[in-house]
């Protein structure tokens, strides 16, 4: 056995508590899982199906932890050691056909949670250094810059003089005490900045005392899309300390999916402690605060507009009524795609894939269901898509399947139709 | 001691001491791989999680069921048929009464065993078709599903030939093969029977967590 190998199988293992191996017990091959899974969906091709992906895992697990592994090992019951050409012909399917949505433990009789399970064979990979290379890539840009894009504090406070002068507001930078710490996205930094003054209205308009801290930005957590716990900590940890350093009370998690799932549920769980401040996602605290009536609806945008539910935010994330209640009232003519929710389809390129140049065919495909979703419908206008990831996905589908429909943010939306002061 | 007398008696014993053994030592195996303790806030319980989550698996979402109706009718008669064979049969509650429990329950009527045992053997043969003509299931099945689906079609149709009572070789033969069903099921993926529970357990724990349940 190679080191590689060697290291892939020890952390494959040692990432196999009870949970996986309920999931790996429990499966019947039933093969429900291909159904909902869009890489499947969009080739059909067999190789794509969900449980099929996680076969490295099942091997390692049969031949070293399961119950019963040495009885049946003495029998030659157990299946061959894992090599790394075995490892290396499925890394494609790991990282290139798995955006870790979890729509497929939703029609999995067994509930089982594949995409968590993928999140742990990625740890093996990660640990063995079978990673694509695009992924690699941005692992580099994070660890020199803190960024996946190479996005600075330099270029990011260009970018909040613009919206400040856009908005005739003033926009706090490591404002000591503040009661919001706002994390960004590279993606929403360089793509769509007008977010950026969104807040800066909207906090402006609920009497919110927000910071942006330049230590710690960005969002984005390359470690947990490569699969690397020991980078998602350090990027978790980067946030923390920059936090504490700050002294707020709560740092918001912008419209990006993973980032949030990163540090309001795992980032406690990597750096071994509780926060002593509260991880609130940006549609979350939009939701309370025009509960609370600090932030009013006006007059409601006219266009019929859909919902792109991001996996990270809603499926797996809990947050499935606030966008909603956010969208009804700065919308007069929302309407919801089939599998609205819970089941609805993934954009194509989360879990890192659109960050894997060598899966842009795939993610395309993958993307083309998300379109017939939304074709479906007809007529639809615009899409709101609070998750500036899968917004770049959309845009480049839609550009890819000459379709003009237009992709806004929540932020911006919710921000545009504010009732004027 | 007749063969009937072996495979109802001593070989039963041992077949379903090692069976309860067996499925025993896999669960708590699975169990005490343990797992840390999730320390973010929560927004919800984990524990009604793990309930909900076991009871919301057990109904498709239309959404998926018209994409897999044949799945969903096949699973769903096999198993309640099997269930009710299995429990309700008159010669099983007969058994389990002088065997094992030392009381019965009241039987289904023969019409409602035949009716059972119909779709059970209906909905096993679709799911073992599916998996041989399906392209997925084709390529994610191994040895173990079609020894476990084969072993069960012949306790089945065995239990079906020794249902008039009428000879002692027939009964002996489907208790032969029961025996060899209950040495099977701890080792193999018949175990389902018992780690969906922890499987939909754990994620619709995690769920719970955060406030939701798919």
């Amino acid at each position: 056995m190679t080191e590689t190998a060697n290291t892939a199988i020890q952390t494959l293992l040692a990432q196999t508590d009870t949970d996986v191996a309920s999931y790996l017990e429990a499966c019947v091959h039933c093969g429900e899982c291909a159904e909902a899974c869009h890489f499947f969906l969009s080739t059909k091709d067999p190789k794509y199906t969900p449980t099929y992906k996680l076969a490295p895992l099942v091997k390692a697990y049969k031949r070293h932890k399961a119950p019963f592994h040495t009885l049946k090992g003495m029998l030659g019951l157990v299946p061959d050691e894992v090599t790394e050409e075995e490892l290396r012909e499925w890394e494609p399917l790991i990282y290139d056909s798995c955006t870790m949505c979890g729509r497929c433990t939703v029609v999995c009789p067994m509930g089982i949670d594949i995409a968590g399970t993928i999140r742990k064979v990625r740890e093996g990979y990660a640990a063995a250094g079978i990673v694509p290379e695009g992924l690699q890539a941005a692992r580099a840009q994070v660890e020199k810059t803190g960024s996946p894009m190479g996005v600075t504090a330099k270029a990011l406070m260009a970018q909040i003089k613009h919206q400040e002068k856009e908005t005739g507001i003033k926009i706090e930078v490591d404002k000591k005490g503040a009661d919001y710490m706002a994390l960004l996205s590279s993606m929403e930094v360089m793509g769509y900045p007008e977010i950026i003054g969104a807040y800066a209205r909207l906090f402006d308009r609920a009497g919110l005392t927000w910071t942006i801290s330049l230590d710690a930005y960005e969002a984005t957590n390359v470690g947990v899309q490569i699969g690397s716990g020991p980078l998602a900590k350090g990027l978790v940890q980067k946030i923390v300390d920059a936090a504490e350093k700050l002294e707020v009370k709560n740092v918001i998690s912008p419209e990006c999916g993973h980032a949030y799932g990163a540090l309001r549920w795992a980032g406690p769980n990597m750096i071994g402690r509780q926060f002593p401040f509260e991880v609130v996602h940006i549609i979350e605290l939009m939701d309370q605060l025009r509960k609370d009536g600090r932030i009013p609806a006006g007059e409601k945008d006219g266009r019929k507009m859909t919902l792109h539910d991001p996996c990270q935010i809603v499926r797996r994330g809990g947050l499935l009524d606030e966008p909603r209640r956010l969208l009804d009232d700065s919308c007069s003519d929302f309407v919801e795609m089939e599998g609205a929710g819970v089941a609805n389809l993934c954009c194509g390129g989360g879990g890192g894939v659109s960050a894997n140049p060598r899966a842009e065919e795939l993610m395309l495909n993958a993307f083309k269901c998300k379109l017939d979703q939304i074709d479906e419908i007809g007529g639809v206008e615009a899409v709101v898509v609070p998750c500036a990831n899968c917004r770049t996905v959309f845009e480049d589908g839609l550009d890819e399947f000459e379709s003009d429909l237009e992709v806004i943010g929540l932020g911006e939306l919710v921000a545009d139709t504010l009732k004027e002061a | 001691m007749s063969f009937l007398e072996l495979v109802e008696g001593p070989l039963f014993y041992i077949s379903g001491t090692i069976f309860l053994i067996g499925a025993l030592w896999r669960l708590i195996g699975i169990i005490r791989m343990g797992r840390k303790k999730d320390i973010s806030p929560p927004k919800g319980s984990a524990v009604a999680g793990f309930f909900k989550g076991n009871l919301r698996h057990f109904f498709p979402r239309g959404l998926f069921a018209e994409r897999t109706w044949m799945h969903v009718l096949g699973g769903y008669g096999f198993h309640l048929g099997l269930f009710a064979v299995m429990f309700f049969a008159a010669p099983h509650i007969t058994f389990f009464q002088e065997r094992i429990f030392g009381f019965g329950w009241p039987a289904l009527p023969r019409w409602g065993f035949i009716i059972a045992a119909e779709i059970a053997f209906a909905g096993l043969i679709v799911l073992w078709v599916r998996r041989f003509s399906d392209p997925v299931m084709r390529m994610i099945s191994d040895r173990d599903d079609h020894i476990g689906s084969w072993l069960t079609f012949l306790v089945m149709l065995t239990g079906c030939l020794a249902m008039q009572e009428a000879h002692d070789i027939l009964r002996a033969i489907h208790m032969g093969i029961v025996d060899i069903w209950l040495l099977y099921f701890p080792f193999s993926r018949l175990m389902h029977a018992f780690t969906f529970v922890l499987s939909r357990g754990a994620t619709g724990a995690s769920y719970g967590r955060k406030g939701m349940n798919p």
